[in-house]
C-alpha cells in the first residue's frame, strides 16, 4: 500500500480510497485535490460527455450504424479521472471498453467511432496524442506498457510515465504476472489501473480469483497497489496522480510502479452482444448505482456552487453537439479496398501487390455490389 | 434462410436420399431411432456435447462463461442447468490454463472439451497445445495421451471487432500430434463432435461461426460419428473439383450452381477433416476432373491450399489439365467489416477463380 508521505489515505470502512461520499458531500477528513473550478468543471464536462457518448453508442448499434459496442456507463468516472491525472507526454494503454479515457486524452471522438463502424484509421495515432489503438485480447497491454516504461528510464526521459488500462478478469493471464513482476524488477515508471468492475463477461469476481483483492497480487511482485473508489472521480484522480508522481520521481524508499484496483461496477452488459440478466440479478448493483459518478461529482460541485443551472445547460448543449459532429463525421469515412493491402509492411510486398492488383482486376470486372453477396 | 443455406441444405438432402452416391457422408446411427430434430448448426453442438456428457460422466466442458451464461454464442446452453457447475466449468480467464488444465485432466481419465472463446484468444494457450498436448503421445510412447477437445469458433463475416475473424487453421494443421476438423452443417457438427470426444488424442475442432445459424437440418438425437479423417462430396461433378471446408462451403457450392449455367460442373469437396487430411478423396476427385480450386478464408501464402495443390501435384500430376487455383484471404490481416467483404472469397470470385482453371 502506498501511504501518507504519497498523498494517499485510506479513509474508508470499505478498505478503499474515497473523498466523496455517495452524495457528493466530501468526507471529513479527506482532502480534495488542489484542482481549479475550471479545472473540475473540465473534468466533469468529460464526465457528462462520456455518459452522453455511451447511451447514443449503445443507441447506434440497436439501429446497425455500428457494429458490437462495449459499454462504460458506471466506469466512466474511473476513466475520465485517470486520464486527467496524466502529463500530456504520459503514454495511455487501453483496452476496448477505454472510450473515455482515451478521448480525455487526446483521442477524437470520431476516432472512437470510426473502428465501431468498420474503419481500421480510427486506429491510427495522430503525432501530438499518446494513445495506444485498443487492446482486445486480454491483458496482452500490460506487459508492452511495462516495456514502454522501461524504455523511457533508460533513456532517462524522466518525465515520462505509461498508465495501463486492465480489468479483473484479466488478473487470471499471465500476461498480467509477467508484466507486474517485470515492472517490480526494474522498476520502471508506469502505473498499472484495474478496472475491477465485478464481471469478466458472467464470471463474478469472486469466482475469477480466491485473492482477497486484486491489489494484493501486486504484493507477490514487490509492488505498491492501492484500492480506490473507482466511482469516486475526484479519489481516482487523486491516487493516479500520487502515483505518476511517484512513476517520475519516486522519493527515498519509494519505488515506481504501482497497481491501483479501481474498484467500479460494470452498469451494463459487457458488449451489445451480451445480456447480463442471463447470468447476474437485475438488483446486484443497488450499491453501485447509488454512487454514480456522474452524480457525485455533480453533487460536490453543486454544493461548492461551482456548477449552476446555467452552466449545465451550457454543458449539455456543448456535449450534444459534440457527439453530433463525432458521428456525421465518423459516417462520412468512406472504405477503399486497396486499404486491405496497405501497412502491413514497411514496403508492400510483390505478392501484395499483386493480390490488390486482382483485386481491383475483379472490382472492375464485375462491379463492388458483387463482393457482398454472400455475407448479408 | 439465405438462398445459400437453401442451397446447402438441398444439397444435403439430397445426399441424405441418395445413399448409395455417398454412403460415407451420411452414417445413420446403429440404433435406427428416428428421433430428430431441426437444429442449427451451434445447436447441433451442444446436442454433441448433451449427448456424449449423458453417456460418459468422464466428458466435461470447460472455458470462460460457458456455464451460467451458456457460452458467448450459446454453444453450452443449459448445459451448467443439466450437469452442474463440476461438469460444466466457468474458469478463470485465462487460455493457457483452460488447455493446460485439460491436458491435466485428461492425464487423470477425464475427458475434457475445452472452449476458447474466439481462435484470436487462443494464444495465450498456444504454448499447451504444440510444446505439450500434440507431444505428450509421442514423448511417453503412447503411455500417455491428451484425449482432449478444443473447441473454437474461427472465420470471419460477422462485422465483429478485431481479433473476432481470424482463420488460423494452418497454425494446428503444421503441428503433428493435432487433429483438426470443421463442419460444414448441423449433422456433421454433431457427428465430428462425437468422434472428437472420443478419439484418444487432441482434437481442435474449429466451428464456422459465420453459419452457426445459417440453416437448419435434420439431427439425430441419438449419438452417432463421424470418421474423422474423410472428407465429404457436397456436389458431384466431372470438369472441375473444389477443395474447401467450414464457412467457404455455401459460396462454393452457390458459386458451382452458378457455373451449371454456364455448362461446367463442378465437384466441391466438403475436407471437414483438415488433419489428417482425405488424401484419397482429394485425389480421386482431382484424377477425375483434372482441375482444382482451393477455397479457403485463411491468408493464401502457407495456408491449406498450398499443401492440397502440393499433394495433388504428387499424387496426381499426370491427371493434371491446369495449375490449381488458390482462392483464399489475402496475405494481409483480416480488415475491420468494412472492408471484409473484399477480403473473403465471394461466390464472384470463386466463380472467376473457376474460370481460369476452366481456360487454362
Amino acid at each position: 500500500m502506498i501511504h501518507a508521505q504519497s498523498g494517499l489515505h485510506e479513509q474508508d470502512e470499505h478498505d478503499r480510497l474515497q473523498i466523496l461520499d455517495a452524495d457528493g458531500n466530501v468526507h471529513p477528513h479527506a482532502t480534495v485535490p488542489d484542482l481549479s473550478d475550471e479545472e473540475m468543471l473540465a473534468m466533469y464536462e468529460a464526465l457528462v460527455l462520456a455518459r452522453q457518448f455511451d447511451q447514443r453508442a449503445i443507441s447506434l448499434q440497436r439501429q446497425g450504424r455500428i457494429a458490437t459496442y462495449a459499454p462504460m456507463t458506471g466506469q466512466e468516472g474511473s476513466q475520465v479521472a485517470t486520464s486527467y491525472a496524466l502529463d500530456e507526454q504520459d503514454w495511455l494503454f487501453p483496452t476496448y471498453r477505454d472510450h473515455a479515457a482515451k478521448h480525455v486524452h487526446g483521442r477524437s471522438l470520431s476516432s472512437l467511432l470510426a473502428p465501431l463502424r468498420g474503419h481500421r484509421e480510427g486506429y491510427a495515432i495522430p503525432d501530438d496524442v499518446n494513445v495506444m489503438p485498443e487492446y482486445i485480447p486480454i491483458a496482452t497491454q500490460i506487459p508492452q506498457a511495462m516495456g514502454m516504461a522501461w524504455g523511457y528510464k533508460l533513456q532517462e526521459q524522466n518525465d515520462r510515465a505509461v498508465l495501463c488500462h486492465f480489468g479483473d478478469g484479466a488478473t487470471s493471464e499471465g500476461d498480467f504476472h509477467e508484466g507486474i513482476n517485470f515492472a517490480g524488477v526494474f522498476d520502471v515508471p508506469a502505473v498499472f489501473v484495474c478496472n475491477n468492475n465485478q464481471w469478466a463477461i458472467s464470471t463474478p469476481r469472486e469466482r475469477q480469483t480466491k485473492s482477497e483483492t486484486l491489489a494484493s497480487k501486486a504484493d507477490a511482485y514487490g509492488v505498491d497497489s492501492i484500492r480506490v473508489d473507482g466511482l469516486d472521480p475526484l479519489a481516482v484522480y487523486q491516487a493516479t496522480r500520487a502515483a505518476i508522481r511517484k512513476a517520475k520521481d519516486p522519493g527515498p524508499g519509494e519505488s515506481r510502479p504501482t497497481l491501483i484496483e479501481s474498484i467500479q461496477y460494470r452498469f451494463g452488459a459487457h458488449t451489445t452482444s451480451d445480456d447480463p440478466s442471463v447470468y447476474r440479478p437485475e438488483d446486484e448493483p443497488e450499491y453501485y448505482r447509488k454512487r454514480d459518478p456522474v452524480d457525485r461529482l455533480r453533487g460536490y460541485l453543486e454544493s461548492e456552487d461551482i456548477l449552476t443551472d446555467e452552466r449545465q445547460a451550457a454543458i449539455d448543449s456543448r456535449v450534444e453537439d459534440r457527439i453530433e459532429a463525432a458521428i456525421d463525421e465518423a459516417e462520412s469515412l468512406e472504405a477503399d479496398p486497396d486499404d486491405i493491402f496497405n501497412h502491413v509492411y514497411d514496403e508492400m510486398s510483390d505478392r501484395l501487390k499483386t493480390q490488390r492488383d486482382e483485386l481491383r482486376e475483379l472490382r472492375e470486372k464485375y462491379g463492388d455490389d458483387a463482393f457482398s453477396e454472400v455475407l448479408e | 434462410m439465405s438462398s445459400y443455406a437453401e442451397t446447402l441444405a438441398e444439397n444435403v438432402e439430397e445426399q441424405a436420399e441418395s445413399e448409395d452416391s455417398a454412403p460415407e457422408t451420411r452414417e445413420k446411427p446403429e440404433d435406427s431411432s428416428d428421433s430428430v430434430d431441426e437444429l442449427t448448426l451451434v445447436e447441433a453442438i451442444c446436442d454433441g456435447l448433451y449427448t456424449e456428457m449423458s453417456q460418459d460422466e468422464r466428458v466435461m466442458a470447460l472455458g470462460e462463461d460457458i456455464g451460467r451464461n451458456g457460452g458467448v454464442f450459446r454453444a453450452t446452453d443449459a448445459l451448467y442447468e443439466e450437469f452442474g457447475e463440476h461438469r460444466v466449468v466457468d474458469t478463470p480467464l485465462a487460455e493457457s490454463g483452460i488447455i493446460g488444465a485439460s491436458i491435466g485432466l485428461g492425464l487423470s481419465g477425464m475427458r475434457p472439451v475445452a472452449e476458447i472463446q474466439f481462435m484470436g484468444f487462443l494464444y495465450p494457450g498456444f504454448d499447451q497445445l504444440v510444446s505439450q498436448a500434440s507431444r505428450i503421445r509421442s514423448r511417453s510412447h503412447s503411455q500417455l495421451s491428451a484425449p482432449i477437445v478444443v473447441r473454437m469458433p474461427y472465420g470471419g463475416g460477422i462485422r465483429a471487432p478485431e481479433h473476432h475473424s481470424e482463420s488460423k487453421e494452418a497454425f494446428f494443421v503444421h503441428e503433428p500430434g493435432l487433429k483438426v476438423v470443421t463442419p460444414s452443417t448441423p449433422y456433421d457438427a454433431k457427428g465430428l463432435l462425437t468422434a472428437a470426444i472420443r478419439d484418444p488424442d487432441p482434437v481442435i475442432f474449429l466451428e464456422p461461426k459465420l453459419i452457426y445459424r445459417a440453416f437448419r437440418e435434420e439431427v439425430p438425437q441419438e449419438s452417432y460419428e463421424i470418421e474423422l479423417g474423410e472428407a465429404s462430396i457436397r456436389r458431384e461433378g466431372s470438369d472441375v473439383s473444389v477443395f474447401t471446408w467450414g464457412a467457404m462451403t455455401r459460396p462454393s457450392l452457390i458459386a458451382a450452381e452458378e457455373l451449371a449455367e454456364d455448362g461446367i460442373d463442378c465437384e466441391v469437396v466438403d475436407l471437414r477433416s483438415l488433419s489428417p487430411l482425405d488424401i484419397d478423396t482429394i485425389v480421386d476427385s482431382f484424377e477425375k476432373t483434372g482441375r482444382g480450386v482451393v477455397v479457403h478464408e485463411a491468408p493464401k501464402t502457407g495456408g491449406l491450399g498450398a499443401e492440397i495443390a502440393a499433394t495433388i501435384q504428387e499424387e496426381a500430376m499426370l491427371h493434371q489439365e491446369a495449375p490449381v487455383k488458390r482462392i483464399g484471404g489475402y496475405d494481409a490481416h483480416i480488415p475491420l467489416h468494412a472492408l471484409e467483404d473484399y477480403y473473403l472469397p465471394q461466390a464472384v470470385r470463386i466463380q472467376d477463380g473457376i474460370h481460369d482453371v476452366m481456360e487454362f
